[in-house]
């Protein structure tokens, strides 16, 4: 059975197009339709109700240790204030799932995680926090809402003082009030562009969407769905977990480097990625350059060798082309090698390009 | 709810169909190309192909989803809607409007709906 998040009453009034999606109901895309949601993130701004991704608080006095035991990233130095994306291996140096951190204090963080992982990820925290640590799944009394878009910061200044706003990317405030409502706004984002990711409790939920639809009416922002939010972070080339990451994948082979921190005394993962060196399969961006579109778990040839699979593909608007990721060969990893992907029984061409695809 | 002209005939797998200068015009309907999204992308065959009733005979790409068109009749490809090809889009700006194949020689034809018939189909598939 799928769940409804606190918003979905408001997703069928907007006109949304409702599907299931790990575990919950939501919005693929509204009347306006995946091409101009995508467009107005790019160009203005747009709304996501992510109240379905996964939160889970830790404290006491060796949070820190615990995280840095359990997640790949470093976060030793980390300011209060700050928001760390991360990977959490499994022993085998696989990604169990990718996911952001949040740091309130010295002992208080908050970990963000897939909808999809959220309860086997919880399990392998519990399983593995060091004796000072405690760690809570508060997933079901947090709502959030992402405001991404050049214009996001002007519509949230409609209703915050700026100065009260987090001003730099991954970081974030606290208790800042939106309308009477207490809310964590985050200046990260899933799609290549400026933009907020706004926490707050569930009952908030329906006044905050309507708050943020209203102040933003004037300046372009329309609701979006998950179609848009899929190409929007393959066109800004960020990993998706079951694409581009999964338990057999790791974080250098996923190119998700900068978030492993081999420097540290240990981490669950570190052993195993030690020993097995530098990855023989990497990821690329792939411009289709056929006929067609490349869509996931494609094979990619060169000739009558295959090279690798694709992890994600679509069609992309604001870069207008058809774009893919894959896994291939380090030895055919170069940009510019000239590749075939399988779409469906019929070879389509294809280049290997840097990434990522658009870069604001 | 969508848009069901009652001078055409349709397939439950959502293609229209139309008689006209003795060949068979085949479409993709409106409610096809609204359960798609944003179409971006479409795979023809060429003039003189054959197809087959029952057989996929074009790939219609939306940004979210691939979908086959399957012919209801056997017969030739006596025409293609290039402009589709290049402008995609058509198809959901007016699917009445934007023919995919036109089919000639025809040996064979499937099971066809009446507009009533059809938005049955539509109905029990939005439920």
């Amino acid at each position: 059975m799928e769940l409804k998040t606190p918003l979905y009453d408001v997703h069928v009034e907007e006109g949304g197009k409702i599907v299931p999606f790990a575990g919950y109901l939501l919005p693929v895309q509204y009347a306006s339709g995946v091409i101009k949601e995508h467009m107005a993130v790019r160009q203005a701004a747009g709304l996501f109700d992510v109240s379905h991704m996964g939160e889970v608080l830790f404290t006491g006095p060796t949070a820190l240790d615990t995280l840095n035991h359990l997640l790949t990233n470093d976060f030793t130095n980390m300011p209060a204030g700050k928001v760390r994306y991360s990977v959490m291996c499994n022993d085998r140096g696989g990604v169990i799932d990718d996911l952001v951190v949040y740091k309130f204090s010295d002992e208080e963080y908050l970990v963000v995680v897939n909808a999809a992982n959220r309860h086997k990820d919880y399990a392998h925290m519990a399983a593995n926090l060091l004796p000072g640590t405690k760690a809570e799944d508060i997933s079901d009394s947090v709502a959030q809402l992402a405001l991404q878009g050049p214009a996001a910061p002007a519509i949230l200044a409609k209703l915050v003082p700026a100065e009260k706003l987090p001003q730099k990317y991954y970081t974030a405030v606290r208790d800042v009030d939106i309308a009477g409502m207490k809310c964590l706004v985050s200046r990260t984002g899933y799609t290549g562009e400026l933009g907020y990711e706004i926490y707050t409790a569930p009952e908030n939920a329906v006044n905050l969407w309507k708050t943020l639809r209203e102040a933003g009416k004037d300046d372009g922002l329309i609701p979006c769905g998950l179609g848009a939010r899929d190409t929007l972070r393959l066109e800004a080339a960020m990993p998706l977990y079951g694409h581009e990451m999964d338990e057999t994948i790791t974080p250098f082979e996923a190119g998700l480097d900068f978030g492993v921190k081999m420097g540290k005394p240990d981490f669950i993962g570190k052993a195993a990625l030690e020993a097995s060196g530098r990855p023989s399969r990497v990821r690329v961006g792939l411009e289709i350059t056929g006929r067609g579109i490349a869509r996931e778990h494609q094979p990619v040839f060169i000739g009558d060798e295959q090279i690798g699979m694709t992890t994600s593909g679509t069609h992309c608007p604001a870069v207008g082309k058809a774009l893919a990721m894959a896994l291939v060969d380090v030895s055919h990893s170069e940009p510019g090698t000239q590749v075939d992907v399988d779409v469906r029984g019929r070879r389509v061409g294809a280049v290997i390009v840097p990434l990522p695809f658009y870069h604001r | 709810m969508s848009n069901i002209p009652a001078e055409l005939q349709y397939t439950a797998s959502h293609e229209w169909i139309k008689n006209e200068d003795g060949l068979v015009v085949i479409g993709l309907t409106d409610f096809a190309q609204s359960s798609l999204g944003d179409i971006v992308f479409i795979d023809l065959p060429q003039e003189g192909d054959a197809v087959t009733m029952g057989d996929s005979f074009a790939d219609v790409e939306s940004v979210k989803a691939v979908s086959g068109v399957f012919s209801p009749v056997s017969g030739t490809v006596a025409a293609v809607n290039s402009a589709l090809i290049d402008n995609p889009a058509l198809l959901n700006e007016n699917p009445y409007d934007a023919w995919l194949i036109k089919v000639s020689d025809v040996t064979n034809t499937g099971e066809l709906l009446d507009a009533a018939a059809y938005e049955a189909v539509c109905k029990s598939e939005e439920a």
